[in-house]
Order: structure tokens, then sequence, then C-alpha cells
């Protein structure tokens, strides 16, 4: 199917607050869907026969501070039955009293899993009802977020210590 | 030590000390543990073309308890650092440092929040090896100051304590 295809089915399928806006970029198509339905959003695309996305790609997100909503989860995905692919976000915002968070797709594709872990500690967004939410790459005793725009590359004794506090003589 | 036991003391202090600094520096065991591409120029420097069995090093020890070289040859990642400092623990006195390659002795390129800047932060370095990464003929170079180093120990009257130093 043609990324417009795609884009149309989705689109008929879901009503416009679903799917809150279609961009294009170098010819690729990717439409940004509500926050709180992306699992919907997910199940179907897996789901749909002509769609049949059995596998995803990659999941990640892109910090735009200062803009509001701060961050953009990007979800990639790959049909192996169909030979297509798609790229949707969601848009996700940080507030004072509550962190960032979006629904896990780890029961719709179990890859997720690893992607959600990594963009959860590089971000700060939380993914609700993920099974495992450890850290994947960094330290357990780091609070920074590395990837945030307001991080310094360079990080400091506070945020990114050499060492866990227990084992620091 | 005991050695001194055995000899009753019929030996000049001097020439025991000797004798001693000569031993350990003639079979420095390393450790054979590498963490990033400065490894394949210490693997390099084990095989036959550079051959450090002439210096009593051949055997690169697996277990820590059986060593008395660490050579920090690489990048240490944070997240790796509480297992490097676990298994120089777990070596047996005396123990000697080698800093291998820019990363270990300064960072080096990745001057970033993930990355040890230097293992002296951690580690009681002997010997820095500059380089990125240092040719085998600098290891080598750095292996032989080690031992000129160990010769001028005072490893009977006043046996070095190392101390690592905490992060904070």
């Amino acid at each position: 199917m043609k990324q417009e295809e795609i884009q149309e089915k989705l689109s008929t399928a879901f009503s416009s607050e679903v799917i809150q806006a279609v961009d294009e970029f170098q010819g690729q198509i990717y439409v940004t869907v509500a926050q709180e339905k992306i699992r919907e959003v997910c199940l179907f695309l897996k789901n749909d026969p002509d769609l049949a996305f059995d596998f995803l790609s990659f999941v990640g997100a892109v910090d735009k501070y200062p803009k509001k909503p701060r961050f953009e989860v990007v979800y990639q995905v790959y049909s192996l039955k169909r030979n297509h692919r798609f790229r949707i976000k969601a848009l996700v915002d940080e507030t004072e009293e509550a962190s960032a968070s979006i629904d896990s797709v780890v029961s719709v594709w179990p890859t997720a899993d690893w992607h959600e872990r990594e963009t959860a500690e590089m971000f700060g967004i939380n993914f609700n009802g993920h099974p495992d939410p450890r850290k994947l790459l960094l330290p357990e005793h780091w609070e920074a977020h590395p990837l945030r725009k307001d991080f310094s590359a360079l990080g400091n004794d506070q945020d990114t210590p050499d060492l866990p506090p227990r084992v620091r003589n | 030590m005991g050695i001194e036991r055995h000899l009753n003391d019929t030996v000049h202090v001097t020439n025991l000390e000797w004798l001693v600094n000569w031993s350990r520096k003639s079979s420095m065991w390393p450790l054979g543990f590498g963490l990033a591409c400065c490894a394949l120029e210490m693997i390099a420097t084990f095989v036959s073309r550079y051959d450090l069995a002439r210096f009593g090093m051949e055997v690169a020890r697996p277990s820590p308890r059986h060593a008395d070289l660490m050579i920090v040859s690489g990048t240490a990642s944070k997240k790796m650092l509480p297992a490097i400092l676990r298994i120089y623990e777990q070596m047996a006195e005396p123990k000697w440092v080698i800093a291998m390659g820019a990363c270990a002795c300064t960072g080096g390129i990745y001057k970033n929040y993930a990355v040890v800047q230097g293992i002296d932060r951690h580690l009681p370095v002997d010997v820095y090896i500059p380089g990125c990464p240092p040719r085998p003929e600098a290891l080598m170079d750095g292996i032989l100051q080690l031992h000129a180093k160990v010769m001028k120990e005072q490893s009977l009257h006043n046996p070095p304590i190392p101390k690592i130093r905490s992060a904070g």
C-alpha cells in the first residue's frame, strides 16, 4: 500500500479528534495521533488485514523544548507481510504536577519493551502499563534524562555521579 | 611476605628488597580484561609478534585473584566502573595499575556524562600511556617503565598501600 492509502485508511477509521494532524516531510507522510488513543491506533495498525503492521521498527522521542507540548513520541512501523512502512507520532507534555506519560504499546508489539525503556530513561517519559519499567542503558541511580535539551552533555556529579551512593567511599 | 623468615635474616636487607622487587617485576601477571579498542592493541602485545613472555607476563589471568597488574585498556563508562572497582578490589596485594590510552588517562574524546574522566579518579594509577590507541611498542614501554618503578619500590621497609579515592 502507498503511504497516502495508509493515511486515508487511518483517517476514515478514526475521528479527527484522534488523528490530530497529517504532515509530510520529504515524501514521507506521518500522522499525529491523540496521546490517549495511541494504543488503539497501534492495535488497528497491527490488526487491520490491509495494513498488517506486524513489525515495530522503532520507538523514540524528540524533545521540542521550549515548545509546548514538549515531547513527540515517534513510532516507526513496518509490515513484513505487505512490505510497507509508516510513521505515527503522539504529542506528550510535562507539567509542574505530572511527568510526561503515554500508554505503553508492549501489549501490541512486544518489541516495544526495550525501545520504551530507553525512551523513558533518556527523556523522562513514563510509559503507562509497561511490564518492566526499569532503566535499560543508564545506571539505576541516575535521575537525569540525557537526551533532554536542557541537559548538559558534560553531566555533573549530582545528576550523573560516577558511582552509586552505596559504593562510594 | 614470609620470605625473611625462610632466609633467617642472613641476607642484606637492601639485596633482599632488590630480590623481592626483581621477583615481582619479573613475573607480573596481567589481568585478562579489556574495555575498548585499546584492548585490541593489548592483545596484539600479548601475541607472538611482540611477545610479552620476554618480560615474564605471558599469562593473562582470567581471575583477578591471580593477577598483579590491571591494564585499564580503554574507555571506562560510568556504568562499567563499579565492575572495574570490584575486580580491582579482588586482586591480591601487591598490585599495580596501568592506564592505557587517552580514555583511561583522561576520558579522551569522550568528554561527556557517560564516561569516567580518567580512571585515576578511582584507581591508583602507576603508569599512564598516551595514545589513541597506543601501539604495542608504547604499551611495552609503559610496562618497562612500571618495571623500573617496581625496582625502586621500598617493598620491605615501606610497602605502598594504595588508597582508592572516592568520586565525590
